[in-house]
């Protein structure tokens, strides 16, 4: 069996994202991409004809078109005129869509690009983190979300085009970014600034839930960690995971790689590349360096398949 | 008419002479500028040898990293291909961005500069033939070493932008980020060298009468190309060395948990790396005004817009950069001033666009292959510049910055506003450098090939950005949409990969080299200087220039200029010479003696080349050898000039009689010095940028800087560093033959001064403490660095004061060694005294 077999984006290309706006954020550009792309080519097509003019037309329009004049309305008037307009929306929209501090009762999350994943972490109105996640995003429909965007690393930019446009994680800074989805669902984005090695496999997924899903989602979260399925938290411990992964209420508490309290709830593994479930979780785990070549897991094909098995059934209890 | 040296523009008026010329001058100029043999083709300095050689070298690596952009379009065909490993494909499409700005857009247009500049300004060479080809084999030696770097799995994977911490030491430990930052820093010095040389040999070399209004354009944009090098190259140069820095000797310029700052590389980087795409596009440009005019069979519509246009190019290029940083988290105020910059950068470009429509509107357009290319360029320089418009708008840039979005508007933008341009030049000036023209039918097919090829392969591109396609990615997963668009991508890449290789065997079977005359001459019926027939001297005789289109004004010129009925049909001083006129009327000032054929030049360049490879690999014994031997052969080649001739002035024409030789700022020598030093300014400057830029953005890591009132003692000694070498030129006029003395001692005393300095800061602050150390030690190096030029100068005019060779007459090795001095001292004085005023 090819291990890749079952890579999936979580990222869909269809509708394009950036043209499918999911919310408030995302939706004055949309309006603004299409302005653009048609009056472009409306542009693109009187230049052309102008050229097609210059070569095959007529003496009388070719003798309008040959002159200083003709520079000055097409190289200096036009573009002056139009380039204002832009200019004046553009700056505008700039304004409104950047992000300031947090408004009276705003959802907070802090989140860090990491070589090659996201951590994520949902904080208080103190700023104090409430929950750890990692490479998937919950958030209520119809409310704006402040995101905090960090780097532990090196540079990664944080984009998921249907929500909002990329902020770039600069270690040493701090930047935000406003999200908000009003219809339920999920949305794909993918790390945009080059961060070495496998930068091409690291997605993201926002999850917008209704307010009801989402409060349950939170009690889920704030609930302690379900009952071990106890030969796999055994092989947990015993095989070296806990160095580098933390599970609440168990002694591993290792920070270097995704926190996996509630791994099996997520959507996606090793960054929004593959759908979770048994066979990709053990996949995962076995050789992750095939599907995720460079990542920072070392493989751990030595295990037993019943082993596998085991730590995979642990790993999808864990919700 | 008014005179802008003195010279009497009637004088003109005995030109064409009456009369033959002796026969035995052409003779005699031949003999001077004789063809190589064997081994001298190594030793050539003729620009119509180098210039050819630099073509061919820079189109080498055009098709090097096309190759490189080939396999990349086959692994992103379809999803989770496997034909390139993740390291390997992230080596590649570094390489593929490097090798094309650096070592073949770049290079590329300052080749065409040495190869038509001469020709098209009537000079017999460029003012430092020499320095052209040690730039020349500097780069060649330099850009395959780098390029080899790809075979042993070593080349640089951080991206042609090479941000760090990605590329800083903890990650990227290996010496792939050195290639890219000693091989690429080296190669802009290259750069460098040719943009002095072509600033000079456009103000100072043309032809008498061919004041600035009646100049080729070509010739405007590479004036304004070279001094846009000028300015923004010193900022990568920096750059480069404050990582390479960082990265050997661990001082945190870019380490935010040490108070250095990675938005400070993005600053330094784009200062340089957006004026770097006009710095390709402008000659490119200036080719398409000459190349349109001969193609519609008339002359250049809006000649004084497209200069202004060009000049404003230039200018506002200067405050776009941090478009490249819209997602960096920049303020709306910075983010909207560059927003508007970048928007008003596309007036100048439509200006030029309009002014080629008008041309062709008001002219008879022949559909041969140069013109389809010119036409072809404009169609696809327009999309580009459209695209470019909209992601000049900051809301949208969010959306797309590094998606291929953007890789298909730099690639619309980039093919069309200089590779295009670049085939339509190759074809027309082929004849100018070939003893048969490419075929015209063969030609049609390269351009149909190549422009439906770039349309199939780009275009989609737009498409996966908006589909959320991010740019540098190796491979990409099923169920993102994104095959369709990449495989229709492929297919296009193809097509026009075809279309080069028809190009290939076109030049293969049709271009034959005829450097020394029997090139197959004006087929296209131009109108400027570079169709008057010539030998390796250029034109037998240097004519007067009356319009901007003298071919077409005057259509006996090609024969008076022939019979050697103008200025200089022979060798007045029985060397190699040029005629150098006044900057704005290009009134006939002086006869420069040129240098001729020398090995120096090209063992300084290998050396210079082993220098910097062996830093790379380590080998620091074989580094230091390397450099010291490389300095040693600079000043050997530098021997040989400013020597003495026989002649105070001879007849150059006509009676009309000029000195051999000038001191001062009239001379050429004066000229590339005080380029040389707005260089060194401006990457001291950098460095002055970065110590504030990292005050500014982390102040929580400064310590209180060296009082201020200890740095006016030191202050003062760079003031009379400054008074020596003002006072040496003073003294040495006067007759004294002690004169010397005073500028020798002043370098030395700038570099104790420098070391005085130096120690009171590293008491304080150790290098590799912050950020703040970093830079001020960063600034104290450069400083030495200038003194330790400064000494090895003044050592070199000493020794020539010694062998009774600076004399009163004859001292531009005096005045030039005053110049570097002086520099020093002010540069010192700036320096100590920045360092400790910021963060007071």
């Amino acid at each position: 069996m090819r291990v890749e077999a079952g890579l999936t984006s979580v990222l869909s290309g269809w509708p394009p994202p950036v043209l499918d706006a999911g919310g408030p954020f995302a939706q004055p550009v949309v309006l603004l991409t299409w302005a653009l792309l048609i009056g472009g080519t409306i542009v693109l097509i009187v230049v052309l004809a102008a050229l097609a003019v210059a070569l095959w037309g007529k003496p009388s329009l070719r003798r309008r078109l040959g002159g200083d004049r003709a520079i000055w309305i097409g190289g200096v008037a036009f573009p002056g005129v139009v380039l204002t307009a832009l200019l004046i929306w553009g700056l505008r929209l700039t304004g409104d869509l950047q992000a300031t501090g947090p408004r009276a009762d705003e959802m907070r999350v802090r989140i860090t690009g990491e070589m090659w994943w996201w951590r994520v972490a949902y904080l208080d109105a103190a700023g104090r983190t409430v929950i750890r996640d990692a490479n998937e995003l919950h958030i209520p429909v119809g409310k704006s979300v402040l995101l905090e965007l960090a780097s532990a690393d090196v540079i990664h930019s944080f984009w998921v085009p249907n929500l909002a446009g990329k902020m770039d994680m600069i270690p040493g800074r701090t930047n935000l970014l406003r999200i908000q989805a009003d219809r339920p669902g999920t949305y794909g984005g993918q790390c945009a600034e080059y961060c070495g090695g496998p930068h091409a496999l690291m997605g993201f997924a926002v999850v917008a839930h209704t307010p009801e899903t989402f409060a349950r989602w939170q009690a889920g979260r704030r609930a302690p960690p379900p009952p071990e399925a106890q030969r796999g938290a055994e092989l947990f411990r015993t095989s070296g995971c806990a160095a580098c992964h933390t599970i609440a209420g168990t002694e591993a508490n290792g920070l270097a790689g995704p926190d996996l309290s509630h791994v099996g709830s997520r959507r996606t593994l090793g960054a929004g590349i593959l759908p979770n479930n048994r066979g990709t979780l053990m996949g995962w785990i076995a050789d992750s360096q095939t599907l995720k070549p460079g990542n920072r897991m070392p493989g751990y094909k030595q295990l037993a398949p019943e082993d596998l098995a085991a730590l995979a059934a642990y790993m999808e209890s864990l919700k | 008419m008014r005179s802008e040296t003195g010279f009497d523009p009637a004088l003109y008026d005995r030109f064409p002479t009456k009369g033959e010329r002796p026969r035995h001058e052409e003779a005699q100029l031949k003999r001077i500028w004789c063809a190589p043999k064997g081994w001298e083709y190594l030793t050539v300095v003729n620009n119509n040898y180098v210039g050819i050689y630099y073509l061919a070298t820079a189109f080498l690596f055009f098709l090097l990293a096309g190759l490189l952009a080939l396999v990349m379009r086959v692994q992103l065909a379809a999803p989770l291909m496997e034909v390139l490993p993740q390291a390997t494909y992230n080596q590649v499409f570094t390489m593929h961005g490097t090798v094309m700005m650096f070592l073949f857009a770049v290079p590329m247009v300052e080749a065409a500069g040495v190869l038509l500049l001469p020709q098209m300004l009537a000079a017999r060479d460029l003012p430092f033939p020499r320095l052209s080809a040690y730039a020349f084999w500097a780069y060649a030696v330099g850009g395959l070493a780098f390029f080899a770097s790809l075979f042993v799995g070593l080349a640089p994977d951080g991206g042609w932008f090479m941000y760090p911490p990605l590329t800083s030491k903890s990650y990227s430990p290996g010496i792939n980020t050195d290639f890219w930052l000693l091989g690429i820093g080296f190669i802009e010095i290259s750069a460098i060298a040719g943009a002095i040389e072509i600033i000079v040999g456009v103000l100072r070399t043309r032809a008498p009468g061919m004041s600035l209004d009646k100049m080729p354009i070509f010739a405007w944009a590479m004036l304004v190309f070279a001094v846009m090098i000028v300015i923004a190259f010193p900022s990568v140069i920096l750059a480069t060395l404050l990582l390479e820095i960082e990265r050997a000797f661990n001082w945190p310029f870019f380490d935010a948990t040490r108070g250095g700052d990675p938005l400070l590389w993005q600053h330094l980087f784009w200062f340089f790396g957006h004026p770097e795409v006009y710095i390709i596009f402008l000659p490119a440009a200036g080719m398409m005004s000459m190349i349109v005019p001969t193609i519609a069979r008339t002359e250049l519509v809006g000649y004084r817009l497209i200069v202004l246009a060009m000049v404003a190019t230039g200018f506002i290029s200067f405050g776009v950069w941090a478009h490249h940083m819209f997602a960096t988290g920049l303020p709306p105020m910075t983010a909207g001033f560059f927003s508007a910059a970048s928007m008003a950068v596309s007036v100048p470009a439509g200006i030029q666009v309009f002014s080629w429509i008008a041309t062709f509107a008001i002219g008879k357009p022949r559909f041969n292959t140069p013109g389809l290319f010119a036409m072809g360029s404009v169609v696809i320089f327009v999309t580009g510049g459209l695209t470019g418009v909209m992601v000049a708008l900051v809301p949208f840039d969010w959306q797309v910055h590094d998606t291929y979005f953007i890789v298909a508007h730099l690639h619309y933008v980039l093919i069309g506003g200089m590779v295009f341009p670049l085939f339509a030049a190759m074809y027309y000036w082929t004849p100018m450098v070939s003893r048969t023209a490419l075929s015209e039918r063969l030609g049609k097919w390269v351009f149909g090939l190549m422009f439906v090829g770039m349309n199939v392969a780009f275009m989609p591109m737009h498409l996966a950005g908006l589909m959320g396609m991010p740019r540098r990615i190796y491979t990409y997963l099923p169920g993102t949409g994104w095959d369709l668009p990449n495989l229709i991508s492929t297919i296009g890449a193809f097509m026009l990969a075809l279309g080069i290789a028809l190009f290939l065997i076109d030049m293969g079977r049709r271009f034959r080299l005829a450097p020394g005359g029997g090139n197959a001459g004006n087929t296209y019926g131009a109108g400027t200087l570079e169709w008057l027939p010539t030998e390796l001297y250029s034109t037998r005789s240097i004519p007067v220039v009356k319009s901007r289109e003298p071919l077409w004004d005057d259509p006996g010129l090609s024969d008076d200029v022939e019979e050697g009925r103008y200025f200089l049909p022979n060798s007045a001083t029985g060397r190699r010479e040029t005629i150098v006129t006044s900057p704005l009327l290009a009134e006939p000032q002086y006869l420069q003696i040129m240098p001729g054929p020398s090995p120096w030049p090209f063992a300084a360049a290998i050396l210079t080349a082993g220098f910097f490879l062996a830093l790379t690999v380590q080998a620091y014994t074989f580094a230091w050898v390397s450099g010291a031997l490389a300095t040693i052969a600079v000043l050997r080649w530098l021997w040989d000039t400013d020597q003495p001739v026989d002649q105070g002035d001879v007849d150059i024409g006509a009676g009309i009689r000029v000195p051999t030789y000038v001191t001062g700022p009239a001379s050429h020598g004066w000229w590339a010095m005080v380029i040389l030093m707005i260089v060194m300014g401006m990457i001291f400057a950098m460095a002055l940028f970065s110590l504030a830029f990292l005050w500014g953005n982390q102040p929580g890591f400064w310590t209180k800087p060296l009082p201020l009132t200890e740095g006016l003692a030191i202050a003062a000694g760079y003031v009379g560093v400054v008074f020596a070498a003002w006072a040496t030129r003073r003294l040495h006029r006067r007759g004294n033959s002690w004169a010397t003395i005073p500028v020798i001692l002043a370098a030395v005393a700038a570099l104790l001064l420098t070391w005085l300095d130096a120690r009171a800061w590293l008491a304080l602050l150790p290098p590799d403490t912050s950020g703040q150390s970093a830079a001020v030690n960063a600034i104290l190096c450069l400083q030495a660095m200038v003194g330790a030029i400064a000494v090895l100068m003044a050592g070199y005019l000493g020794w020539r004061a010694v062998k009774n060779l600076v004399s009163q007459t004859r001292n531009n090795t005096l005045d030039l060694t005053c110049l570097f001095v002086g520099y020093a001292g002010a540069q010192g004085l700036v320096g100590t005294l920045f360092a400790r005023a910021i963060g007071a």
